[in-house]
């Protein structure tokens, strides 16, 4: 697949931040094109937030530079900005006024947009029925909706996410990824931020992976979990035996604290008699066999992709993700 | 330009609908009653003293004046005051004009030269220190600054609607002080002369350049040194506001000048640079009346100049920081 200059919608060349003394974005790149959802995924603390306000202008780079669309989102605020639909942190609006007023408001400072648009964002995301009501009397999740709202009036190529699914119910997450892909399908570049890696595996195509102000990786998020080896869940009878054999296998290697590797989700499902092993693809078959040829029987071989929490754990040598 | 246009209009919506504009108006509603009661309660009294006659009364109130100069417990300050008082009630016994008739009008000018620098100083703050301190307290500003539009224009927009809404106070109080005196004063007295033009030299008052103007006119200017001030008062808080993030924040930093300017008024005269503090100057409309200036040296083009300074510096201040600063919550 060969991608051309004019699908990057935003770049972001080596965005350097010092508040203070202190750097607080160390150098952070990236590009986003089309149709593309981007995650951008650390622990909190990790410069998340003060990296979005970077990209809608809220703060000024102290070196590098951004571009939307070709337009330096610092120097020509007003062509690069038109392009962007952005929720900074929480979806805050005014809560004196009603969904509608406050649509109003923001499309007034937009040129081009009339009612029939409002019209058309309050019905994309389903707030039809409460739209004149006072924001004060909104749910978080009627709120966040109308954050989207917001972003969208403009129609823009970018859309900037913080935490989308903050806050929000099983129901309300899973309709907002169905949302975020239709966008995606629609041409839009999603970027969204988040500290919760399965949400961000469900939900991007690329990701970049940020730790105390510096991108660690970027990448597609199936080839970031692909370049690390996986590991492989035994369930054999009987299991010390099974054990003894596994562990003597050269290309075989038996870890003997699964607490350290693996999600609590997959531990969770697991009987503590399985053995948990790093093996490679290719020689999982024979390792089967020699098992078998040793009267071992094999009830189960699981293979279980390391989550971006792994890569992320590796990546940054055991900084917590909290 | 045409897109300030939009702006302004969404200024003034949140304004509004923010019911900080009733507030004041409630506010006005309810103070104005009860001074006119009390304006009326000491119209009654002097009735009763001085059989209606008005010369009398005011012949009474020169003489308890000049008795108290006598006096060695009264402070040097306040003798000057009072000498320049009688010599003010004096001329206009000569004339046989009663400075204190009792009307809408009058009741309405007297309460403007009191007002002018607490009372309709603090009805600004309500909206000034609110405009962009608002936005930040309760996170709008991030989606305020993330539209397509430049910072200066944003906070341009916010400019104008406060010079609007300032104006519209002035106004409104000019229109309920008139309008509730008038229910216990009577709706006349356009035409009564004023005396205004007092040259004060020390403790001497020179009447040479002493002339009658028509109450009508001296309300107007008077409205007009008011709404000088007032904006003066704006741009400082808009300033106070731009500056600190929390509205509450920006209320008592503004309030406290405010009042310390009250206090260094009546502390008066001893340290004269403070005529350079804005908060000094605010009693534009005295100089009108002649009284005595709180500080030497002061007069109305003084005064006059040193408000325009601060509020232009305030002004260039707040669009300096606004258009440069990270919002970094």
């Amino acid at each position: 697949m060969s991608r051309t200059e004019s699908d990057v919608v935003l770049s972001v060349d080596h965005v350097k931040k010092k508040i203070g003394r202190k750097w607080i974005i160390k150098d952070v790149s990236f590009e986003i094109r089309e149709g593309e959802v981007f995650g951008f995924l650390g622990p909190n603390g990790a410069g998340k937030t003060t990296t979005i306000r970077m990209l809608v202008d809220l703060i000024k780079p102290t070196e590098g530079m951004i571009k939307v669309c070709g337009y330096d989102v610092n120097r020509q605020q007003e062509q690069a900005l038109q392009y962007v639909g952005s929720i900074v942190e929480n979806p805050e609006m005014y809560s004196f006024l009603t969904g509608w007023e406050n649509l109003e408001h923001f499309a007034r400072m937009q040129p081009g947009i009339d009612q029939d648009r409002i019209r058309e964002v309050v019905e994309i995301v389903r707030m039809d029925k409460r739209i004149h009501d006072k924001v004060s009397t909104y749910s978080l999740g009627m709120r966040q909706r109308l954050g989207i709202a917001q972003a969208l009036l403009g129609r823009p190529k970018l859309l900037i996410l913080d935490e989308p699914t903050n806050g929000l119910d099983p129901k309300g997450i899973k309709e907002m990824r169905q949302f975020i892909h239709r966008l995606a399908a629609e041409g839009m570049a999603v970027f969204v931020s988040s500290h919760l890696l399965s949400e961000i595996q469900l939900l991007c195509d690329r990701v970049a992976i940020i730790s105390r102000g510096n991108v660690l990786a970027v990448g597609g998020v199936q080839e970031l979990i692909q370049d690390s080896s996986g590991y492989v869940v035994w369930h054999v009878s009987p299991p010390d035996l099974g054990l003894q054999l596994l562990d003597k296998m050269p290309e075989c290697e038996v870890i003997e604290t699964p607490s350290e590797v693996l999600d609590d989700s997959v531990l969770a499902g697991m009987s503590e008699r399985a053995v948990v092993t790093r093996i490679q693809e290719e020689d999982i078959s024979r390792a089967v066999h020699h098992l078998v040829s040793s009267n071992v029987q094999v009830l189960g071989v699981n293979r279980i992709n390391p989550t971006l929490e792994q890569l992320f754990l590796q990546m940054t040598e055991g900084e917590s993700i909290e | 330009m045409n897109n300030i246009l939009p702006l302004i209009q969404n200024e003034c919506i949140k304004v509004i609908k923010k019911k900080r504009f009733y507030v004041i108006l409630l506010v006005i509603l309810l103070l104005v009653p009860m001074f006119t009661y009390a304006q009326v309660k000491s119209a009654e009294r002097n009735q009763g003293k001085f059989n209606d006659d008005w010369r009398l009364e005011l012949q009474q109130r020169i003489t308890d004046n000049q008795n108290s100069l006598g006096s060695d417990r009264i402070p040097e300050e306040w003798k000057q005051y009072r000498l320049i008082f009688i010599q003010q009630m004096q001329y206009y016994l000569d004339q046989d004009v009663n400075p204190n008739q009792p009307t809408g009008v009058n009741f309405t000018r007297e309460f403007m030269n009191n007002a002018v620098s607490l009372f309709i100083p603090l009805l600004i703050m309500a909206i000034a220190s609110d405009l962009v301190s608002g936005e930040r307290t309760n996170g709008t500003i991030k989606m305020l600054l993330t539209r397509p539009v430049k910072r200066w224009k944003v906070l341009f927009s916010k400019l104008v609607t406060l010079v609007m809404f300032v104006s519209l106070i002035i106004l409104a109080t000019y229109a309920i002080a008139y309008g509730i005196s008038g229910l216990a004063f009577g709706y006349k007295g356009f035409q009564l002369p004023v005396f205004t033009g007092f040259r004060i030299n020390g403790s001497d008052v020179d009447v040479s350049s002493v002339h009658a103007v028509p109450q009508w006119q001296y309300l107007m200017m008077q409205a007009g040194l008011v709404w000088f001030v007032s904006l003066s008062v704006a741009m400082l808080a808009f300033m106070v506001s731009v500056l600190v993030r929390s509205t509450a924040a920006s209320i008592v930093v503004m309030m406290a000048a405010l009042i310390s300017g009250t206090i260094l008024t009546n502390m008066a005269s001893a340290w004269t640079s403070a005529k350079y503090l804005f908060m000094v100057n605010l009693n534009l409309t005295s100089y009108l009346e002649g009284s005595l200036p709180p500080i030497e040296g002061m007069t109305l083009n003084f005064s006059l100049a040193v408000l325009g300074i601060w509020a232009l510096a305030a002004v260039i201040i707040s669009f300096t920081v606004f258009t440069r600063r990270d919002i970094l919550n």
